[in-house]
């Protein structure tokens, strides 16, 4: 079974790994890209196709809200964050710094080990992909009843981080003394 | 589908994110180096998800809180660039050495 799948991939694998592909470029180009602004829309590209990649394994929730948090408000925050620290526009030379060889192979070295160990460790293991295992009804229904506490406890924590934000760089007046 | 496609994928995201925020030197894109690691293992966690078929959702779930705490992670991340922009003026992460260590042979010479 097992060769044969491999010999005659379904047409979910082939998308799989034409979007893997677009992603892991889109990824590389993100980190090696001289244009600040760009690296950013390289990141919506890997999010967007990550979407993609949720949707390929039936977990639509996921999927829909990757598009929502990730590609709507993260990606702006991280755009504002490189306009407010006056990001240069053109190519700017100094985007990496000087240890970008120890980088390369520190970052070939776990990757080298860690394909090696996942493709030894799952040889064998399919998804079975018939029937959908993550649409918004059935996510929700656990959501709601398994996992309650932890996600009120994430919403405080949200609310205490984004109030911490305001805090931290928030405009203080050195004249008059008050915060 | 085969298991190792999701896997190798999320690996190689992470990898690449691991180069990202050893070789960049502007923290906002240290930041995004950063994001490009919780997503590969958000990734991991969906597929192993779909793979297990757990009655609980556990991984989707995790995902979700990932990505909510990612986006407090990076709302936070960027309040101290700001302030850091703001008092230093600069966002090279490899100029902020105001807390290295001072060298320890010439102050024993000293």
């Amino acid at each position: 079974m097992t060769s044969r799948e491999l010999l005659s991939p379904s047409g979910q694998d082939v998308v799989f790994v034409l979007v893997g592909l677009v992603v892991l470029g889109a990824a590389v180009l993100c980190v090696t890209t001289r244009q600040l602004v760009h690296a950013a829309l390289w990141l919506v590209v890997a999010l967007g196709g990550l979407a993609v990649q949720y949707l390929l394994l039936t977990a639509e929730f996921v999927a829909w809200v990757q598009v929502l948090i990730y590609l709507g408000s993260v990606v702006v925050l991280l755009l504002f964050g490189l306009m407010l620290t006056k990001a240069p526009i053109g190519p700017s030379p100094d985007a990496d710094s000087g240890n970008r060889p120890v980088a390369l192979a520190v970052a070939l070295a776990a990757a080298a080990l860690l394909v090696t160990l996942v493709i030894d460790a799952f040889r064998t293991a399919w998804i079975d992909l018939d029937t959908p295992h993550g649409t918004a009804e059935q996510v929700g229904d656990s959501l709601f009843r398994t996992w309650v506490l932890p996600f009120e406890a994430l919403s405080v924590l949200l609310l205490a981080a984004l109030i911490g934000a305001i805090v931290v760089s928030r405009v203080r007046s050195r004249a008059g003394g008050d915060r | 589908m085969h298991l190792v496609y999701p896997a190798v994928l999320a690996v190689l995201l992470f990898c690449v994110g691991l180069y990202g925020v050893l070789a960049r030197r502007n923290a906002v894109l240290v930041l995004m180096s950063v994001e490009l690691m919780l997503a590969a293992v958000s990734l991991n966690l969906v597929a192993f998800d779909v793979w297990l078929r757990d009655a609980t959702h556990a991984g989707q779930v995790f995902t979700l809180f990932l990505i909510a705490l990612s986006a407090a992670e990076i709302g936070i991340g960027l309040a101290i660039v700001l302030l850091v922009h703001r008092a230093r003026g600069t966002v090279a992460i490899d100029e902020l050495r105001a807390l290295r260590e001072p060298r320890a042979p010439q102050r024993e010479t000293e």
